[in-house]
């Protein structure tokens, strides 16, 4: 392992660390969405990296779908919604900035505990990997739970989305077939939500979820 | 002796240059909104005039309102004369370290936030109110930059620091990147530059340095002028010395190095400048209590660099 590779793939890392913190960061939706693209296209390029460095081809193709589908067609099918749904206004936070942030910081040191003390025998790069693909993922759940609006609890889980693949990427002898299995399944996840969006939208005249808990609360 | 020397031509340097500093940033920016401009030499001009004028003190003064601009702008001036700006391991710069640079500034703020609230306008109250509040989220951010870059370069020492960042091939650190960031941000707000206060407005309500300096005439608003513009080139000074440490002179290099070290730091002063120029035209102000959240952004900033080092560290 030579001193470049390992930094260029600890920064293309860290970066989409960072990224998912400006994810929680922002509150303006079209913002948020493209936020998100750049997220995938960070991801891209560390598979791509990871590839060129193990000398993977097969991960250029998880690559290539990565930048495919998550920087290009669900952001643009994000924006399309938005647009449809006519919600361009703020995004309600439930818990202010500072405390998610806080909440952010302590998992992704969490993660780092987590993943430095249990896989202590892959080699440096896929440790480390594992470490900040677990932090995205955590942020994700975190970004869905903190977030009132629907269209910013997609994005969180598409970053969660981020995290595994990139969780993927770093493990070896990980098959084709399931990159591609995952990627399709993102494609129906958007599918689906794309659906329950409109769904929200008809019955409440709103994209908040928070309707959703009153709901939930007269079926009991 | 010829150590002292040295060290006096820094002293003298950071001293003579800030008011061109600031002039080029005035300059850049009337030009970027098409206008000419003052001279870049117009704030030497200012001074000059505000030192030959009598000072009114206002009626309700104590002694201190007094004293306190003096206080400010020697605490500004050392804390300027440790900052490495065109070779390192000067005379002084072995006597305090970038905590020490970071305390000396919170004692120059305090002083200023006090004699901001002596005479009892409620403008004064005001202005220190909202500064002890940015500084209440600045300095731990400063801080936690100070810690990553400790853990980086295993020195507070700022002398040591670009040394180690020079000598050694630290490679891409996305640490270093973000650090650098987070300082740009704690620079923005403890200069009172552009998205956080903007220097240019006076009697408006988003001010906060002006607003503490109103009672001030004469020879104390020339000597607080010249530690806000000292304060710029210092902390601009901080981001060239640690991210761009290449021009420096390192250790015990000879006299025509160190000389060389100075024409070229002149050169960053003059991009720096010109870049803050660019980005304050491009940018707005932002919402006094949005700032809370700025300052939040570069503390996290620092504190998750500051993990990743970790992390890598652990790894490596």
């Amino acid at each position: 392992m030579n001193g470049l590779a390992f930094d260029v793939s600890h920064l293309l890392a860290g970066g989409l660390v960072l990224i998912s913190f400006m994810l929680l960061y922002q509150t303006r939706l079209y913002a948020l969405v493209n936020v998100y693209g750049a997220q995938a296209f960070v991801l891209s390029s560390a598979v791509a990296w990871q590839a060129f460095m193990e000398n993977q081809p097969h991960l250029y193709a998880t690559a290539a779908i990565a930048f495919l589908f998550k920087a290009a067609l669900i952001p643009y099918a994000l924006h399309r919604a938005i647009v449809r749904l006519g919600i361009d206004r703020d995004v309600e936070n439930v818990v202010g900035v500072g405390p998610t942030m806080l909440a952010g910081l302590a998992c992704v040191a969490l993660a780092v505990v987590v993943m430095l003390r249990i896989a202590n025998e892959a080699d440096a790069v896929a440790r480390e990997d594992l470490a900040f693909a677990l932090a995205v993922i955590l942020l994700g759940m975190l970004m869905m739970v903190v977030r009132r609006n629907a269209i910013s609890m997609v994005v969180g889980f598409m970053s969660l989305e981020n995290g595994l693949i990139l969780a993927a990427a770093g493990a070896k002898g990980m098959p084709l077939v399931v990159e591609f299995a995952v990627a399709f399944s993102v494609v129906v996840a958007l599918v689906v939500i794309w659906v329950f969006l409109f769904r929200l939208q008809q019955t409440f005249g709103h994209v908040d979820a928070a309707a959703l808990d009153e709901f939930q609360g007269l079926r009991r | 002796m010829l150590d002292f020397v040295f060290q006096a031509l820094q002293m003298t340097l950071v001293i003579a240059l800030a008011p061109a500093l600031t002039g080029l940033v005035r300059k850049v920016k009337a030009r970027l909104t098409r206008k000419r401009g003052a001279s870049i030499l117009q704030p030497y001009f200012d001074l000059a005039r505000l030192a030959r004028k009598e000072a009114i003190v206002a009626e309700s003064a104590t002694t201190y309102f007094r004293v306190a601009p003096y206080l400010i702008f020697a605490s500004t001036w050392v804390a300027a004369s440790l900052v490495p700006t065109f070779a390192t391991g000067l005379l002084y710069s072995w006597s305090a370290d970038l905590i020490a640079i970071v305390a000396l500034l919170g004692f120059g703020r305090f002083a200023l936030t006090l004699a901001g609230m002596d005479v009892g306008t409620s403008f004064g109250g005001l202005g220190a109110s909202r500064e002890a509040m940015f500084a209440t989220f600045a300095e731990p951010a400063m801080l936690t930059i100070v810690f990553c870059l400790a853990l980086l370069a295993g020195s507070t020492q700022l002398s040591n620091i670009a040394e180690y960042l020079v000598v050694h091939d630290v490679g891409l650190r996305v640490t270093l990147g973000m650090s650098l960031i987070a300082l740009v941000m704690v620079a923005l707000a403890e200069n009172g530059r552009v998205p956080i206060d903007n220097p240019a407005t006076h009697l408006e309500l988003t001010m906060v340095h002006e607003a503490m300096i109103l009672e001030y005439s004469g020879r104390h608003l020339a000597l607080i002028e010249l530690a806000a513009m000292l304060k710029l080139l210092l902390y601009i000074s901080i981001i060239g010395c640690v991210f761009a440490p290449w021009s420096l002179a390192i250790g015990d290099a000879t006299a025509q190095a160190r000389l060389v070290g100075a024409g070229l730091y002149v050169v960053k002063l003059c991009v720096a400048g010109v870049a803050l120029g660019l980005f304050e035209t491009s940018i707005a102000k932002m919402r006094v209590f949005r700032v809370p959240n700025f300052l939040g952004a570069a503390l996290m900033l620092g504190l998750l660099g500051a993990l990743l080092l970790f992390v890598s560290r652990s790894l490596r």
